[in-house]
């Protein structure tokens, strides 16, 4: 075709320049990877707290690291497939201190994380021990993968 | 005691990497956690932020003049766990501190608790000021 040929006529030409662009753009990924940007951080929602999301076979499992937040603070809720952690994290000041550093961070947070498939509600169970949370979201009946024999 | 920052929302905080690779002797990645270090006259606080670790995971050594604090925290996934979002990794913290007063090494007090770890390293008492009374004649 015509217009196939007319689009490809100088593409065709740009296309190792692209390439060559393309190949030194991973180059510099690579670089500045190594300089210790963990991967993970490209993918985060950028949002308090950072959450890891895993699956068993019959439970969707949410990790979080919350350090210095106590469990009368926290409140955890579901509606539907989601679920929202929020709370607030208080750091006392002693206002007849020197402060040499301070670096730890202070104040309210909430997080929705959306669960890619339907759970069971009733029997969401949490703990938080060493400032990290663990939610176990059992799956709905449904979600959950079923083997089919074959007969 | 007053609570600081009230109302504020909480930004999410990267955890800081060290890039060096000197002061790695495990793989995985070393991470260094954030502190509050504040002083009164008689003793010297630190606060530090490690989630995951736990006591029998956390090491605090005092020699000469340098506080150093490592901890590990233990990977936490299951064997039949598969990977969804994984938006913070785990490894090991890793933080040195001049600390330049003299301390008394016997009464250090280490407490861990909701994953922040609470130091109280005392002033000896040849370091606390002293205040001086100037007599008049």
């Amino acid at each position: 075709m015509f217009t196939r040929g007319l689009r490809n006529f100088p593409a065709h030409g740009l296309h190792t320049h692209f390439g060559e662009l393309d190949r030194m753009r991973r180059h510099l990924d690579q670089i500045f990877g190594q300089l210790g940007q963990p991967a993970a951080a490209a993918r985060s929602a950028g949002v308090f707290p950072l959450v890891n999301l895993t699956e068993t076979q019959d439970a969707y499992i949410v990790r979080a690291e919350i350090p210095g937040v106590a469990a009368d603070k926290l409140d955890i809720q579901t509606m539907g497939r989601n679920l929202t952690i929020s709370g607030e994290r208080q750091i006392e000041v002693d206002p007849k201190a020197k402060y040499h550093r301070r670096e730890r961070e202070s104040g309210r947070f909430s997080r929705a994380i959306a669960l890619p498939g339907d759970i069971d509600r009733e029997k969401v169970s949490a703990t938080l021990k060493n400032g990290v949370l663990e939610l176990t979201v059992p799956k709905a009946q449904a979600a959950k993968p079923r083997k089919i024999e074959i007969k | 005691m007053t609570h600081h920052d009230e109302g504020k929302e909480l930004q999410v905080g990267k955890k800081q990497e060290v890039s060096g690779q000197a002061e790695q002797t495990r793989s995985g990645p070393v991470f260094i956690p954030a502190v509050d270090i504040f002083e009164t006259h008689s003793e010297i606080n630190l606060v530090a932020d490690m989630p995951g670790v736990t006591p029998e995971n956390l090491n605090i050594d005092l020699r000469e003049n340098t506080l150093t604090i490592t901890g590990e925290m233990p990977p936490y996934e299951g064997k039949d766990e598969e990977d969804l979002l994984i938006e913070y990794e785990v490894g090991q913290y890793f933080r040195q501190f001049t600390i330049p007063e003299q301390i008394d090494q016997d009464k250090i007090d280490a407490r861990l608790e909701d994953g922040c770890l609470n130091l109280v390293l005392p002033k000896a008492e040849a370091a606390k000021p002293r205040k001086i009374e100037v007599k008049s004649p």
